[in-house]
């Protein structure tokens, strides 16, 4: 919330009051009220105010009737609404367009209605409520800007500002402070406390997270994501009254994926960023809207980028994709993009150096070499975080996310969502919290933070399933959307063709596959490996390395390079930097013109409607795409017979995917310190 | 005159910072957040006894077997009479085990409760209420008088571990003020008492300590040897007579 846009509303409603014709609040005792009782009375009173402005619901907020009988109408300001049944005070002033200010609440938390900020009048009530706990009722009057609201909201914020110190200057909040903003636009300029502040003694939560917990207001909203949305109880309430802290009481740091937005819902400076601390003000940051790379989740992400730094990522809100949440590798791996980077072309010497060079001569050397191998003897790899006009995906393959919360059995095949996509499991873990769903894992032993069932660990139990002689299949077999996910790990395998095409008979059986419900999906490990699906870049096996005279690698780090032949010329191009580096597609389109075979374009929006050819749902971005799959298709027999062996970790550090997170120091040191065990 | 207000603005500043600086006026026992000591470290062993896992099931049979979590204060209780009066962090994990919650979720429980120690008491713990009441009527006093005749301070347990001394809040007992509450964690929780010593001078309360000390039981309740229970000192002033019945109406009647 900016500051200017609350200065600007209250200006709004100053301005509202005194045209307005009001009665006035200030003497309020609790005696019946005999006009309310008079049938005419009542209803002229309920007649809107032709005079209000039309109002948008605050930040699009969005109002979905799942039974229009339940519909109700409450007036916010005079102003009618009409809600679901069951939708809290504030949800209803949200709709009617009034922001009430709050701390605590957090619509994807549950509610713990002790902040007290949010107080608003309600007519017939006694004292002031707290609007986020509190359900509407039909014909409701909310006063959300009367002087009792105002003096309740002035109130709280005393209270708030007592033992909150005084630091703004030196605290990474600030600019971006709810309680910054709100003690600006509702607080009162002085306050009443002359006694010494109390401090509390900081906590340490690990290598992401910062904390000065002489800051923190008690909102509890980081100790409901522990528990709610990351899974890990670690974080409580300790003690009581004045003495009251956050705190994990014996001391561990925060062993989750997720920990770091526990920094974005922290309303104040108590949790901030440990590798930011101290680096910017928010008021110096570029945004730049992206998609994340590391995994192929494809999570919405803000870029906050200095000059040409990048400071810090942090989410964008998409429903159907990472909600307002992102994991710890896509929110602090950008340091790694400051190190190690390869800045200007180099070629090496017969005395084995590399040496810098200019374009001209780095491509006329490639070109050359190009022209002496033959066809076959030519390699490409492109790597996982080749760039966005190449290759980027900028798309979620999994695309199925939304469609998760409705599952009500999962099978997980070889896939370790929590390391291989953090957020996919977090939508996991919301729909068996909310819906108890039953979830069915084949793989190694693995750490969940849901309740599962670990069925086995290799295609054994997948055939057993698939024929229904496990005691799992009848779970399967009843579920209304069943889901079943495939991890990246089985296309690793020699055998992957059949027990790909056992998964398939699985969701025939389990009737998973339907038109209005595709409950077959493939989680991918990274953006770029998604789009090189849907651009029709097979992966070859490392066998074709083998034999090869040229081999191009763009940004591919994970070659084995062993097997790379000794008299082999490799061209290696790394993804774009600051320097003399070009944008990579710059680079292979130099390349074509050096090499005498020009390709067709020479403008980023050329090489886009190319894409556009090839694949066309690698455009839209920021929209989910409808997973692609079809069973009947018709498939060559599966010759190969499946291999017993059980299924390996696709992953084997959360933290350390690729070329960038491995480059990272903070990703470094999260490894270290969280992975041991 | 400037100057005058000046020195007078100084003066309070100075004097607001005097004053202790008690950042929360806390009645625990402990910090709250953990820190390891010998006899306090989070991997030691701890369990219940045999006699008391009977205790345990029984207490767990007193809720729904999907609240078990609802037993964490009896069950809080019952560890810490074992344990001699306290609760190490690795008994709250057991607790927390048995009710099959996160550990924090018994940290929360035990650190909220102040009741509930975390550093180590003496076998006997002396309670001083220090509410209105008994305040008025000396309870500071008293404890006085029994930090002096032990030399500890608040919260501190004797060199021989015998006893310890803690404030508490207002137990009810405020019409034999002032009063003050032994619990007994000499036998474990078998010999658990938890008894109130009412109408208290500085001079009883030592004897008390005195006669604890000794191995005996001092009789409980007030320690005024002309009251009985809460009854006037020297026997009833009013309702000397039969009380007459009320007046009724005559069912017969109707």
């Amino acid at each position: 919330m900016g500051l200017g846009q609350l200065a600007s509303r209250a200006l709004l409603r100053s301005s509202r009051l005194t045209t307005a014709t009001r009665t006035s609040h200030f003497l309020r005792t609790i005696v019946s009220t005999p006009e309310l009782h008079n049938s005419e009375a009542a209803a002229a009173q309920s007649q809107p105010e032709p005079d209000l402005p039309k109002r948008n619901p605050v930040g699009g907020a969005r109002i979905h009737f799942p039974n229009p009988d339940d519909a109700i109408e409450v007036f916010v300001d005079g102003y009618p609404v009409k809600i679901p049944k069951g939708m809290t005070v504030l949800q209803a002033c949200e709709i009617a367009g009034v922001d009430i200010p709050r701390f605590c609440y957090h619509s994807r938390l549950s509610i713990a209605g002790n902040c007290r900020m949010c107080l608003v009048e309600v007519e017939k009530s006694p004292k002031p409520v707290a609007s986020c706990a509190m359900p509407a009722l039909p014909g409701m009057k909310i006063k959300t800007d009367t002087p009792i609201a105002k003096k309740a909201r002035e109130g709280v914020m005393e209270f708030l500002l007592m033992n909150h110190p005084l630091d703004c200057p030196i605290c990474d909040q600030g600019g971006e402070c709810d309680l910054q903003d709100q003690s600006m636009a509702f607080g009162s300029d002085r306050g009443r406390f002359t006694e010494m502040k109390r401090s509390v003694v900081d906590k340490n939560l690990g290598p992401l997270v910062k904390t000065v917990m002489t800051r923190c207001i008690q909102c509890t909203r980081c100790v409901r994501f522990a528990t709610e949305v990351a899974g890990v109880q670690d974080l409580g309430m300790l003690g009581r009254g004045s003495g009251e802290e956050i705190g994990t009481y014996v001391e561990r740091v925060m062993e989750s994926e997720l920990s770091g937005n526990v920094i974005d819902i922290c309303p104040v400076g108590a949790l901030t960023s440990k590798p930011f601390a101290f680096k910017a003000r928010n008021w110096e940051l570029k945004g730049t809207e992206s998609i994340d790379v590391t995994d192929a989740v494809g999570s919405n992400i803000r870029i906050d980028s200095r000059g040409p730094e990048v400071m810090r990522v942090l989410p964008r809100l998409n429903e159907d994709i990472n909600e307002e949440w992102i994991s710890d590798k896509t929110r602090f791996f950008y340091d790694g993009l400051k190190r190690q980077r390869l800045n200007d072309p180099m070629i090496r010497g017969a005395d084995g150096r590399f040496k810098t060079v200019s374009w001209r001569d780095a491509l006329a050397v490639v070109a050359e070499v190009m022209h002496q191998a033959k066809p076959e003897e030519i390699v490409g790899v492109a790597g996982k975080l080749s760039d966005a006009e190449s290759m980027m995906a900028l798309k979620d393959f999994l695309n199925k996310m939304g469609g998760l919360e409705n599952a009500d059995v999962f099978l997980l095949v070889g896939t370790q969502p929590r390391v291989e996509a953090a957020m996919v499991n977090a939508r996991i873990r919301k729909t068996v919290r909310a819906t108890k769903a039953t979830v069915g894992y084949i793989g190694p032993a693995a750490d969940f933070n849901y309740d599962h069932q670990h069925l086995g660990t290799g295609p054994q139990t997948l055939i057993e399933l698939a024929e229904g002689r496990h005691p799992f299949w009848s779970a399967l077999s009843n579920a209304k959307n069943p889901v079943i996910i495939v991890g990246a790990g089985i296309f690793e395998r020699k055998d992957k063709d059949a027990i790909f095409s056992t998964v398939e008979a699985i969701a025939k059986n389990a009737n998973a596959v339907r038109p209005d419900w595709n409950g077959l999906n493939v989680l991918l490990l990274n953006a770029a490996q998604t789009a090189a699906l849907d651009l029709g870049l097979v992966p070859e096996s490392d066998g074709s390395i083998e034999s090869a005279k040229f081999l191009y690698l763009m940004g591919a780090d994970d070659v084995n390079v062993e097997k790379v032949p000794d008299d082999a010329f490799v061209v290696y191009q790394a993804v774009p930097t600051v320097g003399d580096a070009r944008d990579d597609w710059k680079i292979i389109r130099a390349l074509s013109e050096v090499a005498g075979a020009q390709l067709p374009y020479d403008t980023l929006s050329a090489i886009r409607s190319r894409i556009r050819t090839v694949a066309p749902n690698l455009l839209h971005t920021d929209e989910r795409e409808p997973a692609a799959f079809s069973t009947s298709s018709l498939r060559p027999e599966i010759k190969e017979k499946m291999d017993m062996a059980p299924f390996e970790t696709a992953v084997k550090n959360f933290y350390m995917t690729d070329s960038v997170t491995r480059a990272s120091k903070i990703m470094a040191q999260c490894s270290a310190l969280l992975l041991k065990k | 005159m400037l100057g005058h207000l000046a020195a007078q603005r100084l003066r309070e500043i100075r004097q607001a910072f005097r004053q202790i600086p008690q950042a929360s006026r806390s009645f625990s026992t402990a910090l709250n957040y953990h820190l390891d000591s010998p006899d306090n470290i989070v991997d030691l062993p701890w369990e219940f006894t045999d006699a008391n896992k009977e205790k345990v099931k029984e207490i767990i049979s007193h809720y729904p077997s999907n609240y078990k979590q609802s037993a964490v204060i009896p069950l809080l209780d019952l560890a810490q009479q074992q344990h001699g009066g306290w609760l190490p962090v690795s008994a709250m994990n057991a607790v927390a085990k048995i009710i099959e919650v996160a550990p924090i979720r018994v940290y929360e429980v035990a650190t909220f409760y102040s009741m509930f120690n975390r550093t180590k008491v003496g076998q006997y713990h002396l309670l001083v209420c220090g509410t209105t009441p008994c305040m008025i009527r000396g309870s500071r006093e008293i404890e006085d008088a029994l930090l002096g005749h032990l030399g500890v301070k608040r919260n501190e347990v004797t060199k021989d571990g015998l006893f310890s001394v803690g404030e508490m809040e207002c137990m009810g007992s405020c019409v034999n003020a002032p009063m003050i509450t032994v619990a007994d964690y000499s036998n474990g929780s078998e010999g658990y008492t938890y008894n109130y010593y009412e109408d208290v001078t500085p001079k009883r309360v030592v004897e008390i300590v005195e006669a604890l000390r000794r191995g005996e039981k001092p009789l409980r309740g007030t320690q005024n040897p002309k009251r009985i229970n809460s009854g006037p000192e020297g026997g009833n002033t009013t309702l000397l007579s039969e009380p007459k019945a009320p007046p009724c109406r005559d069912l017969d009647a109707c």
